[in-house]
């Protein structure tokens, strides 16, 4: 048994990288879907609205833990596909990511008035016209700061890919804890590195919040 | 030809009946004022022209070609015939300029310098080119609204749709406004109006259209119908605006 050394620290901070590389994943591929999905949420069709609704509903009722899960260990059983950690982890944080930003941006998008999409109608845009420049830009203003606070929530879920085996921070954490015999001390400095993460984040997003409701 | 042609539209809020066969011609140049109680229907049947409502029966016509919702040119429609809403409804988070030049620039691709000299244009026309790069927040609600129609002019349209453009205005800055639409009536815009303005009704219009219960009930130069209303209905209302 060895004790708790700089080195055991350096190399909770290297795992931090792939906590880093799952956000950047999941906000990479997550965002553009729930970008879609928040479209299609707000669409006219009645089968667009259902299909995401219907996604949303089962995704959002399925812990993280149980998408992990899902991915990692049940579609190599269901489908025959055998899959990397990184992969598995990264799809399911992907699918998380684009179901709770989806509705965050869909509130967003129906926060602003309706008058605002008439109004562009009647200058004679586009619908995708009358969306990017009139809608959205409004729709992201509203949707910033619980949009920040998600992604607090996201790195701190990164957390969970442990179970699978995935050396991220977490699991750096359960390995120098085992080495060393020292979990109280270890898991304190996990946790002291997510909190240093997200604090800048989390008073980004109140400073948002303030400043946006003030300009209102 | 009559530019706008309506004839015999009905139209439905879920059971409630709003138009009952409506009528109306509108000629290049008049200046149409429709006026009646709140519920008469004026608001809807002004939104119909511009296709933002959905006719259930009957036909609108503008320079002779029929109007409806699904249209395949409605965005090039849309661009001809403006409207002016009561709520202003600008970009709050555009200037005045790029509120203005939005539309000429996505839909006719006009140069920066173009759309700039466009957006001094037709504020100079409201009396607003000073206010050219401030925000809707920044201005008042007459100055606001100044700048939604000067926004609605820089399409050049053939005709303007004016939807109870001063109610939501403060007693004092609806002067303003009025005095905008009086110059855009001598310069020989087509105009039709819903408003509850009877001085501007009365001095400005060319033709009031009296609607009741979802119907045109009488329709005439305004001294004639102010001076002779035939119908006890718009006795009474008259004397109620008076």
């Amino acid at each position: 048994m060895r004790s708790f050394s700089l080195g055991d620290f350096l190399s909770l901070l290297s795992a931090l990288q792939w906590t880093a590389v799952l956000v950047l994943i999941a906000l990479g591929l997550g965002a553009p879907l729930a970008l879609l999905l928040a479209l299609m949420r707000t669409s006219a069709s009645r089968a667009l609205r259902w299909t995401a609704t219907a996604f949303l509903q089962l995704v959002q009722g399925v812990p993280l833990l149980g998408l992990l899960m899902f991915f990692y260990f049940g579609m190599p059983v269901f489908l025959g596909i055998e899959m990397p950690p990184l992969v598995a982890v990264g799809i399911a944080m992907t699918v998380y990511t684009a179901s709770f930003l989806g509705e965050i941006w869909r509130g967003g998008i129906e926060a602003v008035k309706h008058e605002q999409w008439e109004a562009a109608a009647c200058l004679g845009l586009s619908t995708w016209h009358q969306f990017r420049y009139v809608i959205a830009p409004q729709a992201f203003r509203m949707a910033l700061p619980p949009t920040v606070g998600f992604l607090v929530q996201l790195i701190k879920g990164t957390s969970l890919a442990s179970i699978v085996g995935f050396v991220e921070l977490a699991r750096a954490g359960q390995l120098v804890s085992a080495a060393t015999f020292q979990p109280l001390l270890v898991y304190s400095i996990v946790a002291a590195i997510y909190f240093a993460a997200c604090l800048p984040l989390t008073l980004w997003a109140r400073s948002l919040e303030v400043r946006l409701n003030g300009a209102r | 030809m009559a530019l706008v042609d309506i004839r015999n539209v009905s139209k439905s809020y879920g059971s409630t009946q709003v138009l009952k066969g409506v009528s109306l011609d509108i000629d290049e140049g008049e200046i149409v004022t429709i006026i009646g109680k709140s519920g008469s229907g004026k608001s809807t049947l002004l939104r119909c022209i511009n296709a933002l409502e959905r006719i259930d029966g009957g036909e609108i016509t503008v320079e002779g070609r029929p109007v409806r919702t699904d249209m395949p040119n409605l965005r090039d429609f849309r661009q001809r015939v403006g409207i002016v809403f009561q709520a202003f409804n600008l970009f709050p988070h555009m200037t005045v300029e790029r509120n203005i030049t939005l539309a000429p620039v996505l839909n006719k691709r006009i140069a920066k310098a173009e759309g700039r000299a466009l957006a001094l244009e037709v504020l100079e026309r409201v009396g607003l080119a000073d206010k050219i790069d401030a925000y809707p927040a920044q201005l008042s609600g007459g100055q606001q609204q100044r700048v939604a129609i000067a926004r609605c002019l820089a399409m050049k349209p053939q005709l303007m749709l004016f939807d109870e453009v001063t109610s939501a205005l403060d007693p004092e800055l609806v002067g303003e406004v009025l005095k905008v639409m009086e110059d855009m009536a001598r310069q020989g815009m087509t105009m039709v109006l819903v408003t509850h303005e009877m001085g501007f009704a009365r001095n400005v219009a060319s033709k009031i259209v009296f609607m009741h219960q979802g119907r045109v009930w009488e329709e005439g130069p305004p001294a004639e119908l102010f001076a002779n209303p035939r119908t006890p209905e718009l006795q009474s209302f008259i004397a109620s605006v008076r």
